[in-house]
């Protein structure tokens, strides 16, 4: 039954991509966000950067175990269960995570033992070399990566021979069409992401006397760069929206819930997409609004999922859906983005109770629109797995569909288990709070030897 | 001779060191969780785990470089290594998961310390299992037909896997109870020395059967090691195990504090010799050779140059991580 071996071959993938990606969205935040810490404290010499650095350290620390972890299985994975997808892409992608496992992985690992255990044998501003060096660790890592994700979407720079990709030019491969949108939209993404569990957590500890003082610095922070990043991430996201346009209609046929092709075509604000029917039910629409957004005109033609067959339609109501808890979301940052702004000016920040009690209830919203959008862009490049060269169906290892039953099974307990233990030594950190009475600047303690 | 010939054998001359390199470090620290239940409180625990804390994470890396390498390098190879070994591989990387986690997890638990405690150890003994019986049934050979795997999903498992499972296990036991010993003091730096005496007897007895039983599984093998004048090329390698086995259980006796680390390594490398003797020169043992699977040069090229470029500055920087945490550990020696 290969039908049976492909969707469950896709729904390990899914699972465990979407379960590992959860962690480097905080962790490639969060590690600038320490850079931002540790510099504080170097320049001013103010205990509270201290704490605050050695308290979201610890978090910090405990999400990159996470994404250690269910990094390394994917890094097999594309073999154990997309084996024809390796051979075919092989030529190509396997270069690009190579480069990620030299340029990023053992950078990262290496300077993360100085970064977390190091502070009592380095000398302070090698201690924040170390810290600096793993944030941009994180970066190049999320560069490979989306070069890889993105050539898939918009393959460039290959011939292909006897089936096979082979490589006409790595500018070309890696700076593919859709990198320099995809990119920066996730390195966005995961600073956003950052900055709403930064600000949730900090609202939560401005409540309570014992770390209130100590939370401020850290709110101000987050908040303010919510302000900025909400309303760039939204440029970002349309200009990624025009890309998708030109090299993936269907997507965003399919994001728009468009089954003919339209002059003038109106946004739907709510639908109930139906693929059997070829048609929307229970449409609220705003006319021409999406030909303004996609084609800049009113009465620009926007392309209708009719234009291809049923089977090379991807899935109509999954793309249509998480697209709009994308868009809703991001709405959502830019409000409280704007609304901390304002609250800024009056002067009422730290002290105004409802604002605090929104950040807190935000906090894990961005991991909902990080999500949210790789289901968008993912299962809207189906049924492709390399869009209109290489469809999905013909990538899979020839693995027995029981097999990997076996396996996917294990994964929703091992990884269940995971996130449930993870979620409760999060929240008892947090409990924990910023602790100022551990705050001893490291290099004054006796135990620095002499050398250094 | 030209790019397509060498580009390959280079490649394979990398990913051999990178797996070498992954089996000694994280060898070791495996190591440290398969003798994890012996920590006899939880402050000897404590320093066993603290003693790799900050060196796991870039011990694992190995790991995926060879992962990723082979993908790179030898993408028909990895594509059906990958299919045939489905089962070992996902295995070991769900117990690595759980090891690797309990780091984290364990000095933040009180009251379920020591289920954290129990994810390190099996966690630490299934992924050296795991990773014996892939060397082993790579070693047996695959079911090829026209280019594809076609044999059975369990055929990994045999009599053979198993026992280079568990000789997996025994040799990174060994390696752990030298780093111990390197990195202790007391009494659990002489339990160190002990165990790792009584390992290193474990572990010659498996790298003798192993060694008898590879010849005889294929004749490809045995014509290699006993045809003339291979044979007396080859001798020195069971002549040199024998020594290097004699000689660490001297330095063990004696407890020399780095010997029986370096020899326990020596031993390993030896071992890699041999079976590189064996398998040469196949991606896929007696299917493919590494040419018949090499990615074409201007995709092993590329990433050769950044992998001639940046490895030496790897080994440095992780040589600069070892040096920060150099000498022995000590109790409570800050987490974070």
């Amino acid at each position: 039954m290969p039908f049976d071996a492909v969707i469950l071959a896709r729904l390990q993938f899914a699972l465990t991509i979407s379960f590992h990606i959860l962690f480097p969205t905080l962790t490639i935040g969060l590690a600038l966000f320490l850079v931002i810490l540790e510099a504080l404290w170097l320049r001013t010499g103010q205990a509270v950067y201290l704490t605050l650095y050695r308290f979201w350290v610890k978090i910090f620390a405990l999400s990159f175990g996470m994404g250690v972890v269910s990094g390394v299985v994917l890094s097999y994975e594309f073999g154990t269960n997309f084996a024809r997808f390796s051979e075919v892409t092989g030529n190509i992608l396997g270069p690009l995570l190579g480069y990620e496992v030299l340029t990023a992985f053992f950078l990262e690992a290496s300077f993360l033992g100085v970064m977390l255990f190091g502070m009592q044998r380095v000398p302070p501003r090698l201690h924040f070399a170390a810290t600096c060096i793993v944030s941009i660790g994180t970066m190049i890592s999320a560069f490979w990566i989306l070069a890889a994700s993105s050539w898939m979407h918009t393959p460039a720079g290959y011939r292909l021979v006897d089936g096979i990709f082979h490589v006409e030019s790595w500018p070309a491969v890696i700076f593919n069409p859709s990198f320099f949108y995809r990119f920066p939209h996730m390195l966005m993404a995961s600073f956003l992401t950052t900055s709403l569990v930064v600000a949730g957590v900090s609202a939560w500890h401005l409540q309570r006397i014992q770390s209130a003082a100590l939370a401020r610095p850290a709110f101000a922070i987050a908040t303010l760069a919510l302000a900025i990043l909400a309303p760039l991430q939204i440029v970002m996201g349309d200009l990624h929206g025009l890309q998708v346009q030109r090299h993936q209609p269907m997507k965003i046929a399919a994001m728009e819930g468009l089954w003919e092709t339209t002059a003038g075509a109106p946004l739907l604000v709510f639908a109930w997409p139906d693929m059997a029917a070829e048609r929307n039910h229970f449409e609220i629409a705003i006319p021409k609004l999406a030909s303004l957004i996609l084609q800049h005109d009113p009465e620009g033609t926007v392309l209708g999922l009719k234009e291809v067959a049923p089977a090379d339609r991807p899935l109509v109501p999954l793309v249509f859906f998480s697209f709009r808890i994308m868009v809703g979301l991001g709405f959502w940052f830019l409000f409280l983005g704007g609304l901390g702004l304002l609250l800024r000016w009056r002067g009422t920040l730290y002290s105004n109770r409802p604002y605090a009690l929104l950040c807190m209830a935000s906090a894990p919203l961005g991991f909902v629109a990080t999500l949210a959008g790789w289901i968008v862009t993912e299962t809207g490049r189906q049924p492709w797995i390399v869009q209109g060269l290489m469809r999905t169906s013909e990538a899979v290892s020839a693995v027995p569909a029981r097999a990997i039953l076996t396996t996917l099974s294990l994964f929703f307990a091992v990884y269940g288990t995971l996130l449930v233990a993870y979620l409760y030594y999060l929240s008892k950190l947090i409990r924990q709070g910023p602790d100022a009475a551990a705050t001893q600047p490291a290099h004054d303690e006796p135990t620095r030897t002499a050398w250094m | 001779m030209d790019a397509s010939f060498w580009i390959p054998l280079i490649w394979a001359g990398v990913l051999c060191l990178g797996l070498m390199l992954y089996v000694i470090l994280d060898g070791f620290d495996l190591g440290i969780g398969i003798l994890f239940p012996w920590g006899r409180t939880d402050e000897e625990r404590d320093l066993m785990m603290n003693s790799i804390a900050p060196h796991w994470d870039g011990n694992e890396t190995w790991l995926v470089l060879a992962g990723g390498g082979l993908f790179a390098a030898f993408p028909k190879a990895y594509g059906l290594l990958m299919t045939a070994l489905y089962i070992p591989i996902l295995f070991m990387l769900f117990a690595l998961v759980f090891r690797g986690v309990a780091f984290e997890f364990r000095f933040k638990a009180e009251r379920s310390r020591g289920v954290w405690d129990v994810a390190f150890n099996l966690g630490s003994v299934m992924a050296a299992f795991f990773q014996g019986t892939v060397l082993g049934a790579f070693i047996q050979g695959f079911q090829v037909t026209d280019g594809k795997f076609t044999g059975n999903v369990m055929d990994w498992l045999t009599p053979f896997s198993l026992m280079t499972g568990f000789a997996l296990v025994c040799g990174y036991a060994l390696l752990g109870a030298c780093w111990l010993a390197l990195k202790t003091e007391g009494a659990l730096q002489r339990w160190a020395f002990h165990a790792g005496q009584v390992l290193m007897f474990v572990v010659l007895a498996w790298i003798a059967m192993v060694s008898l039983a590879t010849p005889l599984m294929s004749a490809e093998v045995a014509a290699r090691w006993f045809s003339l004048p291979n044979l007396f090329w080859l001798m020195p390698v069971p002549i040199l195990t024998i020594v290097v086995g004699w000689m660490l259980w001297r330095a063990l006796r004696r407890q020399s504090p780095w010997a029986p680390f370096v020899l326990t390594i020596t031993l390993f490398a030896l071992g890699a010799f041999g079976l590189a003797v064996s398998l040469w020169p196949y991606t896929v043992p007696r299917v493919f050779t590494l040419w018949e699977t090499a990615a074409p040069p201007a995709s092993q090229g590329f990433l050769l140059v950044g992998a001639v470029a940046l490895l030496p500055l790897i080994l440095g920087y992780t040589a600069y991580n070892y040096w920060v945490f150099r000498g022995k550990v000590h109790p409570g020696a800050g987490y974070h």
